[in-house]
């Protein structure tokens, strides 16, 4: 279905170091990754493994020590409405409405190619494709916190992007808004086709999401541990694929990466032991 | 009959109290009247039993009665005052009319009049000056501090500036304030007093710092998240400044301008009554060289004066504050 040949988004050895007092710190190194059309991609991997910063890369929000990125053979050195970026806390101007939070971008990114009246027509359908068409009228402070992620959603497709970028996006909500959002993702996503990055902490939500899932290995230096491919039939839905054997091994796949192969905290009970053998020796 | 007021009052307050008992939030009411109140009463109260006690060479000091008298007085000194110069204009009118009947080529001549400016013509004075300096301060210090918020290098550059001048007392400058302004606003027919230059820019050069710093601090701790907004969007340098910069930091920006004014008008009355410019500085100096026995009374309503007319200023600002900025839930204080 997808050609994962064609080269959409590429990254090439793309590495990252931030000059600390101590020296340069080297968050990332060797970063390979091809991205087709309309491939929806995950990062996952530990808190501060630099999956944010390959997205602010891809965003052009930092840039790359070493290697680069290419959108359609382009290289990419700034930000730019065609890698919109969908915040993990929504970042809507809080003294907009939704309506004008999407407005700012529509105007931004289509003026002189919109009469008034298409954009305002263009604003409305992207809050529609959101459902958010009932509180367009209400600031940031008087909606959910899901209401303003879909509003941030929103903002981010009315910039009609070659690349979507998600970085966590719904990490702040609580597990019932978030399966209302993944599954609003998955029918905008079947609509759009849009190639999308997001970043995510869940296993679940990956392998339910996504083509690919990247698993990045633990800083400093993190790179891509593994890729695995998700081939599950879309539309998928979420009930069916608890019981489908499938989704189970990727799920299980996905954790053995994190737990296993790229464990972060030892567990209590082999520290202690450890501790106690190094106790021993001392004595 | 001060005292029956006094009584009526306390005791219709009681009266809602009473009815009101098991209604919270009536009783918060009355309680944020009835505190403020008592307050006051026992302030007047120890007011006037100390005033009683000191005896100053112009007579003993001025308590809450006698203040109350000479507020009275300098209304009534003002409206005589208004009389007399309507009178001296109606004078000359005639006199004109008068010649031109004589002498049709005659050119009427007004001459303005010149009877020592009352309480009320200080008062009035004071507030065009701090609210002229307060504006030109604003006007300068705002950008800037958005300059400095937005860009290290020139907060780098200018912060060694604002540390330096931001102590120096508003009095040291106005010697050379004066000078300058003598020296270089030479006109055969001005538009302003030099008095009255040399003291709003005296005020100006006091208000530019509060604002100046708030602002820059404001505008530099915007949310990182916002300004990445703004880089996606690609917004140029002026709509990232009055679409995001702008409204996030209003209220720095405002609780800059608060103090500013605040400082301002404190200063305004110092470099009045240093520099002998007309206002209520220059109205308390008078009555302080005139050592009538009245004159501690008429100084006492002058420096209450001046608190009211502080403290509405900054209720002004907060209620222009109220009205630009986008969150009207914020507390204000």
């Amino acid at each position: 279905m997808i050609d994962l040949d064609a080269k959409h988004l590429e990254l090439t050895k793309v590495g990252i170091e931030f000059p600390t007092p101590k020296g340069p710190f080297c968050a990332l190194r060797d970063v390979d990754l091809k991205i087709a059309k309309g491939e929806f991609v995950s990062l996952i991997g530990h808190s501060g493994c630099g999956k944010s910063t390959v997205l602010n890369i891809v965003a052009g929000l930092y840039q790359a020590t070493t290697g680069g990125v290419l959108l359609d053979n382009k290289e990419v050195n700034e930000p730019g409405p065609e890698r919109a970026v969908v915040f993990q806390n929504h970042s809507l101007l809080p003294w907009l409405s939704a309506y004008e939070n999407v407005e700012l971008a529509v105007k931004q990114v289509f003026k002189g190619k919109m009469s008034k009246q298409e954009m305002k027509d263009w604003v409305n359908h992207n809050l529609e494709l959101v459902h958010m068409t009932h509180a367009a009228h209400k600031r940031p402070d008087e909606i959910s916190g899901g209401m303003k992620q879909r509003v941030g959603i929103a903002r981010a497709l009315a910039m009609q992007p070659k690349v979507l970028l998600m970085d966590e996006p719904f990490g702040a909500l609580d597990a019932l808004t978030r399966a209302h959002l993944q599954d609003s993702l998955m029918e905008i996503h079947q609509e759009l086709g849009n190639t999308v990055i997001m970043i995510t902490h869940d296993v679940d939500e990956a392998v339910l999401l996504s083509d690919r899932i990247v698993m990045m290995t633990n800083g400093p230096a993190a790179t891509v541990g593994e890729i695995l491919k998700i081939d599950l039939e879309r539309p998928r839905e979420r009930l069916a694929l608890a019981d489908n054997p499938q989704y189970n091994h990727y799920r299980h796949e996905v954790l053995t990466f994190l737990y296993e192969k790229q464990r972060k905290v030892e567990p209590v009970a082999t520290k202690k032991a450890n501790t106690e053998k190094k106790g021993k020796e001392v004595a | 009959m001060k005292e029956a007021t006094m009584s009526k009052v306390s005791v219709l307050e009681l009266k809602k109290t009473i009815s009101n008992i098991g209604n919270e939030k009536s009783k918060a009411i009355v309680m944020a009247m009835l505190l403020p109140f008592i307050g006051l009463i026992v302030f007047l109260l120890l007011w006037s039993a100390t005033a009683k006690n000191i005896d100053t060479s112009l007579g003993q000091f001025p308590g809450p009665a006698q203040v109350y008298e000479q507020s009275t007085t300098l209304v009534n000194e003002h409206f005589k005052e208004r009389e007399k110069a309507e009178a001296f204009y109606e004078r000359q009118q005639e006199r004109n009319e008068a010649r031109m009947k004589v002498d049709p080529n005659f050119e009427p001549k007004i001459r303005p009049y010149t009877g020592k400016p009352t309480f009320f013509d200080q008062i009035w004075t004071s507030l065009y000056t701090v609210m002229i300096g307060f504006l030109i301060a604003s006007v300068i210090a705002v950008p800037i501090g958005i300059l400095c918020g937005l860009s290290e290098k020139a907060y780098a550059a200018i912060n060694p500036l604002i540390q330096i001048f931001k102590p120096v007392s508003p009095l040291a400058w106005l010697p050379l304030v004066t000078m300058v302004v003598s020296a270089v606003y030479v006109t055969d027919d001005p538009m302003f007093s030099k008095s009255f230059l040399t003291s709003a820019f005296t005020v100006t050069l006091c208000c530019l710092w509060p604002t100046l710093i708030n602002t820059a601090v404001g505008v530099s701790n915007i949310s990182s998240d916002l300004v990445n907004v703004s880089r996606v969007l690609r917004l140029n340098k002026l709509d990232h400044v009055f679409k995001i910069v702008l409204p996030s930091s209003i209220p720095m920006i405002f609780t800059g301008l608060r103090l500013s004014l605040g400082i301002g008008w404190m200063v305004l009355i110092a470099a009045e009554m240093l520099a002998q410019n007309p206002g209520l500085g220059k109205f308390v100096w008078d009555e302080f060289q005139n050592g009538s026995s009245d004159s501690l009374a008429r100084i006492m309503v002058a420096v209450l004066v001046i608190g009211v007319i502080g403290f509405l200023l900054d209720r002004i600002m907060l209620m222009v504050q109220k009205f630009v900025s986008w969150d009207k839930n914020a507390v204000l204080r």
